[in-house]
């Protein structure tokens, strides 16, 4: 990316160092986004409707994970990758996959918590009627997760902003390689170390301006939703 | 049971009925909601259960359904103590809808009913027709009215198709209009065959619906038996001054 | 309803798949391990482009202080270290982590601080200058992160006769991070701070910061390469990342070192065949 251009000029012409840092980092949160909604949702599901000895506890635990630090994660996946690691022999460190790793296990908790919250509230309403139809515990997961999907989606989207905006654990366990595991985040923090600060500000003023469109296209497909199922 | 008939294992259909409760007790919280009711409810023309708010109505047809276990006592279907709702099903006063549409509403009812998909679409359109929904079918569910989502939520139950429905106060909270649908329903289902148990509220909808009463107060059953006998000529003192219109305790 | 959602799952799903791909396609590439000075002075961004037009190897590069590089390599997790304290570089030999030690460029370090230099260190020697700055307990900025830098800072102190781990004071701040970021606070906080040329003469946020000690012989700044030792770790590309050593000390990868410039300035010296590497 040329030092002297500003971040404009780089969108306008298409800058090819800048395409593939967007890519890495909206293909890293996004793959991250899904695959911590397919653990996470099933997850805070599951908890809002089993009942076990120690269920309170996890219910705290996961509401904790929330602000589990991410660069904690972050070294915890490296230690865990590197070669030296019990996982090394699969060679993740400093790819984007482990990055995909280190983000999903840190929205999971951000995902799973309110949707526990928000099955529980719904089991409430719903517990005799589903009950009355026969309905097994799969199918009352399933359901409840389905009619509870507006609340869900604003959960999801806390998890997209979580992964969309960390740089701790993608530096750590991708190691800001140019090209192949830089992101947005991680390019603001580069450019800043090397003095280029309008250039930085430009990077992360395009970083929000990328979030805020995914608000709003999740937005208007919650708007249509709302509209579909009353 | 099973029998021989020709050389063949027989199994006899699985019935719901008689539905028996046997001095049921149900406790709640150190109140107790039903105090030794005994109750048997038999095929036939459509049992109408009344009394006072708080006399426990709510909570024996839950048991009926089996949504509660008895604290004490039992409640057996068909001589079986099995709370899995087979061929029974039930309407609540404000019955939840599903997010989706009304058609999806009905067809979930199906689902799990055990209905396979390729037989699910004219079941639905058969039972929207029979609640007056048709026309609806695509409407979210919850953006119905009320007495709309209470014949929505008629129509889910009779998807099961029940050999028991029982209802509890299905027109409490709607119009003259909503209410005389509901009724048509349920007598048209009666006469189906299906044995109505309903809580009800309204003396008027008990002189036109029931076969037999059931009159309940503080959590037991103070008198049972045929509705004409029991609204001109009721035995207890109680349900004579309920038939009165006096408060009763 | 339900078979809709499962369908756009699905796209999006594949979409995923597809956008990730060339980040996970196995071409030929290394890993470097190797300091932000390197860097955050932009010469990898040159060089790189010519090793890999050359032979086809893409090289990934991890920027971390020396002292973090070395034990990157020293858990398997690279297969090449280029980094810029000897003393680190032998130690790591001599644990049998690298393969050989090869000189490859130099530069020097210079000390940096804000013009109005309260110390009054201007054109003196490094001892001097550092005698000075503690004396005056004027405002200094330190590494603080086992690196290159940290390391030859660290020597200067005693080489001035001072102890500083036992001098430091609040003046004294280690901050744990990169070349940049070291400069980007010595400009806000009007300090003074020990960097490599290189990053210098690349580095835009100079602020009132200006070269104010330079040219002492203590100041001299080497740089060496080494292979990881694939008998430590079979899983090095030892190949490949042979390839790598080998072209950097070659005189093709030596006179693309030279050709390195910023404002006309070169930033690094090739010297692998100098006498007594």
């Amino acid at each position: 990316m040329a030092d002297d251009s500003s971040a404009w000029q780089l969108i306008l012409a298409g800058d090819p160092v800048l395409l593939s840092i967007v890519r890495v980092s909206l293909a890293v949160s996004l793959s991250a986004l899904a695959l911590a909604s397919l653990v996470g949702l099933p997850l805070g599901a599951m908890l809002a409707l089993l009942r076990f000895p120690g269920r309170g506890l996890l219910v705290v635990l996961l509401n904790a994970l929330m602000g589990l630090p991410p660069v904690v994660v972050g070294l915890a996946v490296y230690l865990l990758l590197s070669r030296s690691g019990p996982l090394g022999a699969f060679g993740l460190l400093f790819t984007p996959t482990a990055m995909v790793i280190a983000q999903t296990i840190i929205i999971i908790p951000i995902i799973a918590a309110p949707t526990r919250q928000s099955v529980e509230d719904f089991w409430h309403e719903y517990r005799d009627e589903l009950t009355a139809m026969g309905v097994g515990p799969i199918g009352r997961m399933m359901t409840l997760l389905w009619d509870a999907r507006i609340s869900l989606f604003t959960a999801v989207l806390a998890g997209f902003g979580r992964a969309a905006a960390e740089v701790g654990a993608v530096m750590i366990v991708g190691g800001n390689i140019e090209g192949f595991t830089r992101t947005m985040t991680t390019a603001v923090v580069l450019e800043t170390s090397k003095g280029n600060l309008p250039l930085a500000m430009g990077l992360g003023i395009i970083l929000v301006a990328l979030v805020i469109a995914i608000n709003a296209v999740v937005w208007t497909t919650r708007t249509w939703s709302e509209r579909q199922a009353g | 049971m099973v029998g021989t008939a020709g050389g063949l294992t027989v199994r006899a259909p699985v019935t719901d009925l008689p539905l028996v409760l046997d001095q049921v007790s149900l406790d709640a919280g150190g109140a107790k909601i039903l105090d030794r009711a005994s109750l048997t409810i038999t095929a036939g023309a459509p049992t109408l259960i009344v009394g006072p708010n708080g006399a426990g109505k709510t909570s024996l047809l839950r048991l009926c359904m089996g949504l509660l276990s008895p604290s004490a006592g039992a409640v057996t279907w068909g001589g079986r103590d099995d709370r899995a709702p087979v061929r029974r099903a039930i309407v609540f006063q404000r019955p939840v809808m599903l997010r989706r549409s009304a058609s999806a509403n009905v067809a979930y009812a199906l689902a799990h009913a055990g209905v396979p998909r390729h037989a699910r679409a004219a079941r639905v359109s058969e039972l929207l027709d029979r609640v007056g929904l048709a026309e609806l079918s695509e409407r979210p569910a919850r953006r119905l009215s009320g007495g709309e989502q209470q014949r929505l939520a008629l129509a889910r139950a009779l998807a099961r198709d029940p050999e028991i429905l029982l209802l509890d106060e299905p027109t409490a909270n709607l119009d003259t209009a909503a209410t005389r649908s509901v009724e048509e329903i349920v007598l048209r289902a009666a006469q189906g065959g299906i044995k109505i148990v309903m809580a009800s509220h309204d003396l008027g909808q008990v002189r036109r619906l029931a076969g037999d009463v059931v009159f309940m107060l503080r959590g037991s059953v103070r008198e049972q038996g045929g509705a004409a006998e029991f609204l001109d000529h009721p035995s207890t003192l109680e349900a004579r001054n309920f038939l009165r219109g006096d408060l009763v305790f | 309803m339900v078979s809709r959602l499962r369908r756009f799952v699905l796209i999006a799903l594949c979409g995923l798949t597809l956008t990730l791909s060339p980040a996970f396609s196995a071409d030929r590439s290394i890993v470097v391990a190797s300091t932000t000075s390197t860097e955050d002075s932009g010469l990898f961004g040159y060089l790189l482009p010519l090793f890999t037009a050359k032979t086809g190897i893409a090289v990934k590069v991890i920027a971390q202080g020396t002292g973090q590089a070395l034990d990157t390599a020293r858990r398997g997790d690279a297969d090449v270290v280029f980094v810029h304290a000897k003393a680190q570089e032998e130690k790591f030999l001599a644990e049998g982590f690298g393969v050989k030690r090869f000189d490859v460029m130099y530069n020097d370090f210079v000390l940096i601080g804000p013009k109005a230099d309260p110390a009054g260190i201007k054109g003196k020697d490094i001892e001097t200058a550092l005698k000075a700055i503690k004396a005056r307990e004027a405002p200094f900025i330190s590494r603080g992160d086992r690196s290159g830098t940290h390391t030859a800072e660290l020597a200067l102190w005693r080489q001035a006769g001072i102890d500083i781990e036992a001098g430091k004071g609040p003046w004294y701040r280690a901050i744990g991070q990169g070349m940049g970021a070291a400069l980007n606070t010595a400009s806000a906080l009007q300090a003074y701070v020990l960097s490599d040329r290189g990053t210098w003469i690349s580095f835009k946020n100079r602020g009132d910061l200006d070269v104010l000690v330079e040219g002492d012989k203590r100041l001299f700044n080497q740089y060496g390469v080494m292979l990881v030792n694939p008998e430590k770790h079979p899983t090095v590309k030892k190949d490949d990342g042979r390839a790598f050593v080998n072209w950097l000390i070659s005189p093709e990868g030596q006179a693309a070192i030279a050709g390195y410039k910023i404002d006309g300035q070169q930033l690094f010296f090739p010297d692998a065949h100098k006498k007594g590497s």
